[in-house]
C-alpha cells in the first residue's frame, strides 16, 4: 500500500530540474512552453515590424538596405504567422483541450514533445537565413513571405535555410494537427458527445483538419523550389519548360486555407468568452460549428484569389470570384451570431469580453474589406498594394492575435491560480487597440492611392499615410511590454482565483476545466469525470 | 437636434458625403486617382459600389454592438434572457441569414462579372504596345512600328519631388486610340500598373498577359511596378505621356529615324578611339548598370558585385563579353546582349574596363561584341 501511495506522489509533481520541461510528456508543461516559445517570438517578429515602420517613416533609405528590408518583411510575416499566432493557438489547445473535455492528458504525449521541440530548431534555422547574407552567404532572401520563384531562385542560401524552416514548421504542425484530431476523436469523457464540445475545442478539431491536408502543399512546393535551385530541376524555370505561376498554385493551396488556421482557435475563443460575459448561451451553437466545417470546405477551394492577377481563364476567375465571395456566408453568419449572444445578455466588461467586442467590429470591418478584394476587376486594381496589407493585417491582428490575448487574459486565472490586475488589462486593451487602428487604418488610404507592398522607399505623396502608421506602430509596439508585465505580475502572485474566476463560465457549453480548482493539479482527470 | 444626437449624426454623414463624391476623395488621396479610361471607370464604380455596401453593413453591425452594449449590461441590471437562442429568431436565423447574404454576394458577383467581360474585351486595338519589366526597368516596343523604349527611374537629383514618379523615357500614348498592352517579364515577377489609365496583370517570364486602354484624356500619368522583383522594386516607376493623335504620329517617325542613324552607326564598322568609347560607355552605364553596380563601380556586395578593380574587368576581355552578353546564371546578373546593340555593349565594357582607376587602356569594338555573341 506504502509503496503505490509513493508511486502516486512521484507521478503527481513535476519532475526536479531542466529535464522537466526537455523531456516533458505533460500537456499543461509542453502548453506553457508553446505559450512561452510564442511570447518571444512575438517580440522578434514585433521588432521586425518596427524596422519596417521606422525605415517607412521619412522616404529615402535611412536603417535598412532595400534586400534588407524585404528580409524584414518576409521574416516579419513566417514569424508571425508559424512563430506567434500558430505557436500560441497550440499552446492554448495543449492546456484546454484535455481539460475541456476531461482527459488526462494528449492522446499522444510523446509525439506532443516531438511537436514542441521541432519548432526552437525551426526557429534557429529562420534566424541562420537572416544572418548568413552578412557572412558571405548570398543575397538576403527578399521575396515577401509568399516565396515566389523566380526571385526566390535569386537568393542566397538563406532561402535554403528558409526551405529547411518551413519543413520543420510542417512537420511540426502535421504531428499535433494529428495528436489534438486524435485526442479529441478518442479521450472526451463519458457522455460528453460531439456536439455538446465547447466551439474551443470545435474550432481546433476543424485547424487539425486543415492543417494535415495543406502543410503537405507547402512542403512539396518549397522541395520543388529546392531542387529548382540545386539540382537543375526547372519546376519553376519558363525556360527549362517549368512554369512560375504552378509554385503560387501550390502556396495558395496552402496559404489560404492557412488564414484559417490561424482564425479558427480565436473564432473559438470568442464562443467561449461571449456567452461567459453575456450571462447567457451561445446563440446558434450548431450554426457555428456547421459555419466553421463549411468555411473549412470553401477555405480549401478558392486559393487563387491571391493571384486574380496571373491572368487565369474568364470561368475560372469567375469561380474563383463567386466562391471567395460566398465565404462571407459562414464568416457572416459566426459574427451574427456571436452579435446575438450578446443581445439580451447581462454584460460585464472585463478585458477578455473589451477583446471580444473589438474583434467582433474589427473583423467584420476586415469581412467587408474582403468582399472588395474578391471582386475580381476591382482586386486587378487593388493587388499588391498597401490595401491588401491593410485589409489581412486587420483579419489577422483582431481575428487571430487579439483572440489569443483574450484567451490569455480569460484563462490566466485558471492557468495560474491568480487573478491578473483589471485595471493594467483595460489598459493593455485600450493601447493595442488603438494603436493597432492608428497603424492600419491609413493604409487602406495609401493603398488607394497607390503604393504598392515591398517597398523600401516611395514617393513624397504617401508621406502622411506612413508617418501617421509608423507612429501607430510604435504605439502599438510599445503596449506589448506591459503585457509581458501583467503576464508575469499574475505568474507570479496576486488575488487567488476561485474554480470559477468568471461568473458566466459555465453557462452554455463550457468545458470541464471549471470542475478543477485553479491552477489543476499536475495531473488531472486521471479518472473521468461523467458528462450528462 | 439635441447635442447627444448630432456627434453621432456627423460621424455617419462626413464618411457618407465623401463616399458620394468621388472627385472630392481623389483630391483628398484617399481613394484611387481619376478614371481616365473605360475600364478603369467601370472599376471604379464597381469599387464604390462595394465600398458603399461595405460601409452599410459596418454601420449596421455597429449599431447592433452599440446598442447592446449600450442596453443589456449587467451594471443596468438587465436579466439575461437564457431562451433567447431556442426561439424562432434562434432557430431560423441559420438559414435567413446566409440567404441574405447570398443575395447581396449574388448582386456583387453579377455587377462584377460583366465588368469582368470589358476588361476582356478582344475588340482589335489601333496599336499594341509589348511591355516587358526586367530587373529594373521597363521595356516598350510599339509592335506595329518597330519602335523600342527602354525606361528607368529618374534620378533624385533630376526629378526633384517627382522622384520614384518620373522616368527618364516616359512612354508616350496617343489619347482616343485603342491601345493593346501584352505584358511579359524577362527575368523575375513583375506587374506594370498605371491605375488611371488600366488594371494591373503580371508580368511573368514565360508568359503574355493582355490588357486594354483607351485613354481619354491628355496628361501625364504616373505608375509603378506592383509585383515584388527584388532590390529595385522601389525603383521601377512608369510613366505615360498620353498626347494627341497627331502628334503622336509626329513624335512615333522621329522615333524611326533615330532607330535608323544609331543602326548605321553601329553597323559602320568605324574603329572606335577610346575617348567616344569612354564618353559613350559613361552615359549607357549609368542609365543601365549603375542601380546595382553604383555610379562609382562598387557594387552593393555581396549581391552586385563591386567593378572597380574586379578580377573580370581588368582581366580577360572574352570573359568580361560573356558576362555581359550571356548573364551569370544564378545569380541577379541579367544577359545584356538581348537589350543592347553591339556599340552600346562595346562602350559600356570599355568604359568598366577604363574608369575608377580600372585603366586597363583596352577599347572594346562593337565587331568584338558581334564577335563574341
Amino acid at each position: 500500500m506504502s509503496s503505490t501511495a509513493t508511486h502516486d506522489d512521484h507521478h503527481n509533481a513535476p519532475p526536479p530540474g531542466i529535464g522537466r520541461w526537455i523531456f516533458s510528456t505533460n500537456h499543461k508543461d509542453i502548453g506553457t512552453m508553446y505559450l512561452i516559445f510564442s511570447l518571444v517570438m512575438l517580440f522578434l517578429g514585433g521588432s521586425m515590424a518596427m524596422l519596417i515602420r521606422a525605415e517607412l517613416y521619412f522616404p529615402g533609405l535611412q536603417f535598412l538596405e532595400p534586400d534588407l528590408f524585404n528580409n524584414m518583411v518576409t521574416t516579419h510575416a513566417i514569424i508571425m504567422v508559424f512563430g506567434v499566432v500558430m505557436p500560441a493557438a497550440a499552446g492554448m489547445a495543449n492546456w484546454m483541450i484535455p481539460l475541456q473535455i476531461g482527459a488526462p492528458d494528449m492522446a499522444l504525449p510523446r509525439l506532443n514533445n516531438l511537436s514542441f521541440w521541432l519548432l526552437p530548431a525551426a526557429a534557429t534555422l529562420l534566424i541562420l537565413s537572416i544572418i548568413v547574407p552578412f557572412f558571405g552567404g548570398g543575397a538576403p532572401v527578399n521575396t515577401g513571405w509568399t516565396l515566389y520563384p523566380p526571385l526566390s531562385i535569386q537568393a542566397g542560401m538563406g532561402m535554403d535555410l528558409l526551405i529547411f524552416t518551413l519543413h520543420l514548421l510542417g512537420i511540426s504542425s502535421i504531428l499535433a494537427a494529428i495528436n489534438i484530431v486524435t485526442t479529441i476523436l478518442n479521450m472526451r469523457a463519458p457522455g460528453l458527445t460531439m456536439m455538446k464540445l465547447p466551439l474551443f475545442v470545435w474550432a481546433w478539431f476543424f485547424t487539425a483538419i486543415l492543417l494535415i491536408m495543406i502543410m503537405p502543399a507547402l512542403a512539396g512546393g518549397v522541395t520543388m523550389l529546392l531542387f529548382d535551385r540545386h539540382f537543375g530541376t526547372s519546376f519553376f524555370d519558363a525556360a527549362g519548360g517549368g512554369d512560375p505561376v504552378l509554385f503560387q498554385h501550390l502556396f495558395w493551396f496552402f496559404g489560404h486555407p492557412e488564414v484559417y488556421v490561424l482564425l479558427l482557435p480565436s473564432i473559438g475563443v470568442l464562443g467561449i468568452i461571449v456567452p461567459t460575459f453575456a450571462r447567457k448561451p451561445l446563440f446558434g451553437y450548431k450554426s457555428l460549428v456547421w459555419g466553421m466545417g463549411v468555411l473549412l470546405v470553401l477555405g480549401m477551394v478558392v486559393w487563387a484569389h491571391h493571384q486574380y492577377t496571373i491572368g487565369m481563364s474568364v470561368a475560372a476567375t469567375n469561380y474563383f470570384m463567386i466562391g471567395t465571395i460566398l465565404i462571407s456566408i459562414p464568416v457572416g453568419l459566426m459574427l451574427f451570431n456571436f452579435m446575438f449572444t450578446m443581445w439580451r445578455g447581462a454584460m460585464t466588461f472585463e478585458t477578455p469580453m473589451l477583446f471580444a467586442i473589438s474583434i467582433i467590429l474589427m473583423f467584420s470591418f476586415a469581412g467587408t474589406t474582403g468582399v472588395m478584394l474578391a471582386v475580381v476587376p476591382a482586386d486587378l486594381q487593388y493587388h499588391d498594394t498597401y490595401f491588401v496589407v491593410a485589409h489581412f493585417h486587420y483579419a489577422l491582428i483582431p481575428g487571430a492575435l487579439f483572440g489569443l490575448y483574450a484567451g490569455v487574459f480569460y484563462w490566466l486565472p485558471k492557468w495560474t491560480g491568480h487573478m491578473y490586475n483589471e485595471t493594467l488589462g483595460k489598459i493593455f486593451f485600450w493601447w493595442t487597440t488603438i494603436g493597432f487602428n492608428l497603424t492600419f487604418f491609413p493604409q487602406h488610404f495609401s493603398g488607394l492611392a497607390g503604393m504598392p507592398r515591398r517597398i523600401v522607399d516611395y514617393s513624397v505623396q504617401f508621406v502622411e499615410f506612413n508617418q501617421i502608421s509608423s507612429i501607430g506602430a510604435f504605439i502599438f509596439g510599445l503596449s506589448h511590454l506591459l503585457f509581458v508585465y501583467i503576464i508575469i505580475q499574475t505568474v507570479r502572485g496576486g488575488p487567488k482565483a476561485g474554480d470559477k474566476p468568471w461568473e458566466g463560465s459555465q453557462i452554455g457549453t463550457p468545458g470541464l476545466e471549471w470542475t478543477l480548482p485553479s491552477p489543476p493539479p499536475f495531473h488531472s482527470f486521471q479518472t473521468p469525470p461523467t458528462v450528462k | 437636434m439635441s447635442n447627444r444626437l448630432r456627434k453621432p449624426c456627423i460621424a455617419f454623414a462626413v464618411p457618407s458625403l465623401l463616399l458620394a463624391s468621388g472627385t472630392a476623395l481623389a483630391e483628398y488621396k484617399l481613394n484611387f486617382p481619376e478614371p481616365v479610361s473605360p475600364v478603369t471607370r467601370e472599376v471604379f464604380d464597381l469599387h464604390m459600389m462595394t465600398a458603399t455596401v461595405a460601409l452599410i453593413i459596418m454601420v449596421l453591425v455597429t449599431i447592433v454592438v452599440g446598442y447592446s452594449i449600450f442596453k443589456f449590461r449587467k451594471s443596468k441590471d438587465y436579466q439575461a434572457d437564457q431562451e433567447f437562442h431556442n426561439g424562432w429568431f434562434g432557430t431560423w436565423s441559420w438559414l435567413f441569414v446566409p440567404a441574405i447574404v447570398l443575395g447581396i454576394d449574388l448582386t456583387i458577383a453579377g455587377s462584377a462579372s460583366s465588368t469582368f467581360d470589358l476588361i476582356e474585351d478582344k475588340t482589335p486595338a489601333d496599336l499594341t504596345v509589348k511591355v516587358t519589366g526586367s530587373q529594373w526597368k521597363w521595356t516598350y516596343e510599339y509592335l506595329e512600328d518597330d519602335v523600342k523604349i527602354v525606361s528607368s527611374l529618374l534620378p533624385k537629383e533630376e526629378a526633384g519631388d517627382g522622384y520614384l514618379r518620373m522616368v527618364d523615357n516616359p512612354l508616350f500614348l496617343p489619347v482616343d486610340r485603342r491601345v493593346r498592352f501584352l505584358h511579359t517579364a524577362t527575368d523575375v515577377l513583375h506587374a506594370w500598373w498605371v491605375p488611371s489609365i488600366a488594371i494591373k496583370k503580371d508580368s511573368i517570364p514565360g508568359y503574355i498577359n493582355e490588357t486594354w486602354t483607351i485613354i481619354e484624356k491628355e496628361g501625364i500619368y504616373h505608375g509603378q511596378c506592383a509585383e515584388n522583383c527584388g532590390t529595385g522594386h522601389a525603383f521601377m516607376p512608369i510613366q505615360v505621356n498620353a498626347i494627341p493623335g497627331d502628334e503622336f504620329d509626329k513624335w512615333m517617325a522621329e522615333q524611326k529615324e533615330v532607330k535608323l542613324a544609331k543602326a548605321a552607326e553601329a553597323a559602320s564598322g568605324k574603329v572606335w578611339k577610346l575617348d567616344e568609347l569612354m564618353a559613350k560607355g559613361e552615359e549607357l552605364y549609368n542609365k543601365n548598370c549603375s542601380a546595382c553596380h553604383k555610379p562609382d563601380g562598387s557594387g552593393i556586395p555581396p549581391v552586385f558585385p563591386a567593378l572597380k578593380g574586379s578580377a573580370i574587368a581588368m582581366g580577360d576581355i572574352s570573359k568580361h563579353l560573356d558576362i555581359v552578353i550571356n548573364g551569370a546564371s544564378g545569380t541577379a546578373m541579367a544577359a545584356w546582349g538581348k537589350q543592347l546593340d553591339d556599340l552600346d555593349l562595346a562602350a559600356i565594357i570599355t568604359y568598366e574596363r577604363n574608369a575608377w582607376d580600372n585603366n586597363t587602356g583596352d577599347a572594346v569594338q562593337p565587331g568584338d561584341v558581334k564577335a563574341a555573341r
